[in-house]
């Protein structure tokens, strides 16, 4: 398998192909990401985005190209190395897969009891300290069907936090949410690029927030990358697709 | 006897059986694959101790009172269908020793099994497959965590040790309602009915069955966890394992029953 060009990009795919039976997913992607930069992965329902994301962390396996994590090729890794590259990737699911059995507190300590030897004390505090940074520090005991969908996102978030993580990976974190909750997720987002440095790719067919949160825009289209670039760069384009896309997400 | 099928629509006939076959085949080597998986992570570090104790007081403990109703009851029906056919023959005294022999060696512990095997296999597929379709399963494995050992191995070994536990109690309640339909229609001291109807009684007639239900256990276990994990297709997907962990188990149990008899039997 190929190395990355740039060895400290914190993701780096390439050539990437996935098929589901007859249909082909993706065709040969290629990108490298920035690190401390947010990068939005944007196309038409259909084209592979969350399927990207799956690869990315392992989930699914490529049926081509290679995936480098942290450095990490995760296609040829074994389930160990692949685990501790984990550790340092949070992902938020697009409804959260917050565990419905658990309490809030009990999503939140739960990668930390299973990866940290942090004390009863330490690990409550360490819960508390999370769900305050995105503004849920209440109603601790209270199951995931008993609070709304921003919530859950938001939980979600402190969750994929736990263990401190490099990068974060989000798949359509505000599908379903009201405009108001949406920027409130989107400026969470941001947070974690300006004052954590923190890697984040989010997939998301939402451009209003892309056009918040994206240092990077990748628009996918047929398996292959259409566009990659700035936002600015996206208005200009001369690309028919690229400018219905716009048009009809305005 | 001639043929009057033509070459073409052989294939055809061996094409529509093929798709079937095929995917039971498939089914199989997924089946395969996963037992050794679960099995592996079973046996490796860490123990998931606090997650297997809460599996084993949800699969075991909160089972007791069904599977104990369904002893009792197995032990008044025996008790009442039986007599009328001893009495017939002019063995009425055997009533206690073939109730208990019955209850010890086949019908307690195929009940226990099947009974789980309806609450517990239902509960699980149903549990993991609801889990699957929301990505809880993706988010656990995601997040580092292994769910073949964090729920598929719990849950199994919980169903192992759970069986046998649970069979003793029917067993009990069997024998125990048995002995008041007895006495009901004949007078017996309790004292008697059990110094008559053990007289004769072996471990090898009370052990071999009742560890024989470990091997349902893994059957129910394994199968709905299965089932479970492997969930598409939404709610309707769901219900779907939820009642296919029911149905397989059930007809595994039974498939196994026969073969452990046999082993049984030779072995002991």
């Amino acid at each position: 398998m190929a190395s990355p060009t740039h060895p400290d990009s914190p993701i780096a795919v390439q050539g990437l192909w996935k098929s589901f039976g007859k249909q082909t997913v993706l065709a040969g992607l290629s990108f490298e990401l920035e690190a401390g930069k947010v990068t939005c992965v944007l196309g038409r329902s259909g084209t592979g985005k969350s399927v990207l994301l799956k690869l990315l962390i392992g989930l699914e396996a490529p049926d081509a190209g290679s995936i480098h994590l942290e450095g990490q090729d995760i296609s040829s890794a074994s389930v160990k190395e692949l685990n501790e590259t984990r550790k340092k990737v949070g992902f938020l699911f697009q409804q959260s897969a917050l565990y419905d059995s658990m309490t809030i507190e009990e999503n939140v300590a739960f990668p930390l009891r299973r990866h940290t030897t942090l004390s009863d004390a330490e690990r409550g505090e360490r819960v508390h300290q999370l769900l305050g940074s995105v503004g849920m520090d209440h109603d601790l005991d209270k199951m995931p069907s008993d609070i709304s969908g921003g919530m859950q996102k938001r939980v979600g978030l402190a969750r994929a936090l736990a263990l401190e993580p490099t990068i974060v990976m989000f798949d359509e974190p505000t599908a379903g949410l009201d405009p108001i909750t949406a920027a409130e997720i989107a400026k969470l987002i941001v947070d974690l690029r300006d004052q954590r440095h923190i890697t984040s790719i989010v997939v998301t067919h939402d451009l209003h927030t892309a056009r918040v949160i994206a240092d990077r825009l990748i628009v996918l289209n047929e398996g292959k990358t259409l566009f990659d670039g700035t936002f600015d760069d996206l208005n200009r384009s001369k690309d028919t697709f690229i400018a219905q896309f716009v048009k009809d997400a305005a | 006897m001639a043929t009057t099928a033509t070459p073409r629509a052989a294939t055809e006939d061996v094409s529509a059986f093929g798709g079937p076959l095929e995917a039971m085949v498939e089914w199989i080597g997924e089946l395969g694959v996963f037992f050794w998986r679960v099995s592996k992570a079973m046996f490796s570090h860490p123990f998931e101790a606090v997650e297997f104790w809460r599996q084993l007081d949800a699969i075991g403990a909160k089972s007791l009172p069904l599977v104990a109703l369904a002893g009792a009851a197995t032990g008044v029906v025996l008790s009442l269908q039986t007599r009328d056919s001893l009495t017939r023959f002019g063995a009425k005294s055997l009533l206690p020793a073939v109730i208990i022999f019955s209850l010890m060696k086949e019908t307690g512990p195929i009940i226990t099994g099947l009974i789980v095997s309806g609450r517990v296999g239902a509960g699980i597929g149903a549990e993991l497959g609801s889990m699957r379709v929301t990505e809880q399963i993706d988010a656990m494995e995601a997040s580092g965590v292994d769910p073949h050992k964090y729920l598929a191995a719990t849950r199994v070994l919980a169903c192992i040790v759970a069986l046998p536990l649970l069979t003793v109690a029917a067993d009990f309640f069997g024998i125990l309602m048995g002995w008041v339909a007895c006495t009901l229609a004949e007078p017996m001291s309790w004292k008697l009915f059990i110094t008559t109807g053990f007289h004769g009684v072996t471990f090898d007639d009370i052990l071999p069955p009742t560890l024989k239900t470990a091997v349902f256990g893994l059957i129910i276990g394994m199968v709905s966890c299965f089932q479970g994990m492997r969930t598409r297709g939404g709610t309707e997907g769901v219900g779907r394992s939820a009642t296919s962990s029911v149905v397989l188990s059930s007809l595994f149990i039974i498939v196994a029953d026969i073969l452990l008899v046999q082993l049984i039997l030779e072995f002991f």
